[in-house]
């Protein structure tokens, strides 16, 4: 138990000051994994199975990666700014950290003096540890048990609500699309048909690619508008010359082979 | 013997105030409550532990609950209010001192 202490403590506190010192906010939620991890191997050490399977799978499994994900959402690469937004702010935060570290270092100190019990007689008494919580869960506080319910709904129904956008228009369906497509017609004379599919060239078929109109014109319709406004239109002219080039030396092969002859 | 582990959750929880308290990105503030909530599970296990009663491992399954939800219910306030200022940073949502 000691060794197990030893080995994860140490850890755990890397773990947490990764988490507050990384510039990265992906690090940081790395280094909370491990500081998370490591703190499951502690419940175990302190005979609470049931407590490390739970950390493991609640905390690491869901709770990180939940982190994770509205990471990847909201951007990996938005910058931690480092300019101090109230003055003083971080030599006064170290000041409060240092006195609050000072409090409870001195009020826990010396509080503790009897011997501890260990987890064993209560285990054996209740027959299992995971018996030993249901019993408590079940019996004393299924009150506080059954509040949690309704504590979880609440937060599903919240972040449900949270994450809901009202539309600003009403979507449009497949009738109301072709009737705007056949009133645009009627007005400004615009093709009612579908749009020319992408160009498709020797060395590219993407859909970024342009498609070349008869005169040698690009068609600005063959692309996504998306794909032009974030400028990943590829050059159709380009891609054609290659096209133009090789056409040309397979006409010329030939002819020095003829004055060989 | 229990010392050492109400030691490490004193320093977890210290450090996860300092990353609350210095920390500009909301995600990384986020962290470091969790971190903090942690801290105080430690110190639970810790006590029910010493005690030899389960009490203590129900109020640090209890704790994981609460802390779930918070989750939850935290992140989404945090992508919502990203979804309209396009930034995770707490500095930046100042729309009521305006």
């Amino acid at each position: 138990m000691n060794v197990v202490f030893w080995i994860c403590a140490p850890l755990m506190v890397l773990g947490g000051l990764g988490l507050i010192l990384f510039r990265k906010a992906v690090y940081s939620a790395l280094s909370m994994a491990l500081t998370m991890v490591c703190l499951a191997v502690l419940y175990a050490s302190l005979d609470a199975p049931f407590l490390f399977a739970i950390q493991i799978i609640v905390y690491t499994g869901a709770v990180l990666m939940l982190f994770l994900f509205v990471l990847m959402m909201v951007g990996v690469d938005t910058p931690d700014s480092i300019i101090e937004t109230i003055k003083g702010q971080r030599l006064l935060s170290a000041l409060g950290a240092l006195g609050l570290l000072a409090l409870m270092i001195f009020s826990v100190g010396g509080a503790i003096t009897a011997p501890s019990a260990g987890m064993a007689g209560a285990t054996t008494g209740a027959g299992g540890n995971v018996q030993g919580i249901a019993q408590a869960l079940f019996g004393r506080y299924v009150w506080v048990f059954e509040l949690t319910s309704a504590l979880l709904i609440t937060a599903a129904v919240g972040a449900m609500i949270m994450a809901h956008a009202q539309r600003t228009k009403p979507k449009l369906g497949q009738r109301e699309q072709a009737q705007a497509r056949m009133k645009a017609y009627a007005d400004s004379g615009s093709h009612p048909g579908s749009l020319p599919n992408s160009g498709v060239f020797a060395t590219s078929n993407s859909i970024a690619t342009p498609a070349l109109l008869p005169d040698g014109t690009i068609s600005e319709h063959s692309i996504s508008k998306t794909l032009t406004e974030r400028g990943a239109q590829l050059d159709s002219t380009q891609l054609r010359e290659i096209t133009a080039e090789a056409f040309a030396k397979a006409q010329r092969v030939p002819d020095e082979e003829d004055e060989e002859l | 013997m229990i010392d050492q582990y109400l030691y490490l959750a004193v320093i977890l929880f210290v450090i996860g105030a300092i990353g609350v308290m210095i920390r500009r990105n909301a995600l990384v503030a986020f962290m470091s409550v969790e971190l903090m909530l942690n801290a105080a599970n430690l110190a639970l296990v810790a006590f029910a532990w010493h005690h030899a009663s389960f009490d203590g491992q129900v109020a640090s399954f209890f704790v994981m609950v609460v802390a779930a939800a918070e989750v939850v219910v935290g992140l989404a306030i945090i992508v919502s209010i990203y979804k309209t200022r396009r930034s995770t940073s707490v500095d930046n949502a100042n729309l009521l001192s305006q």
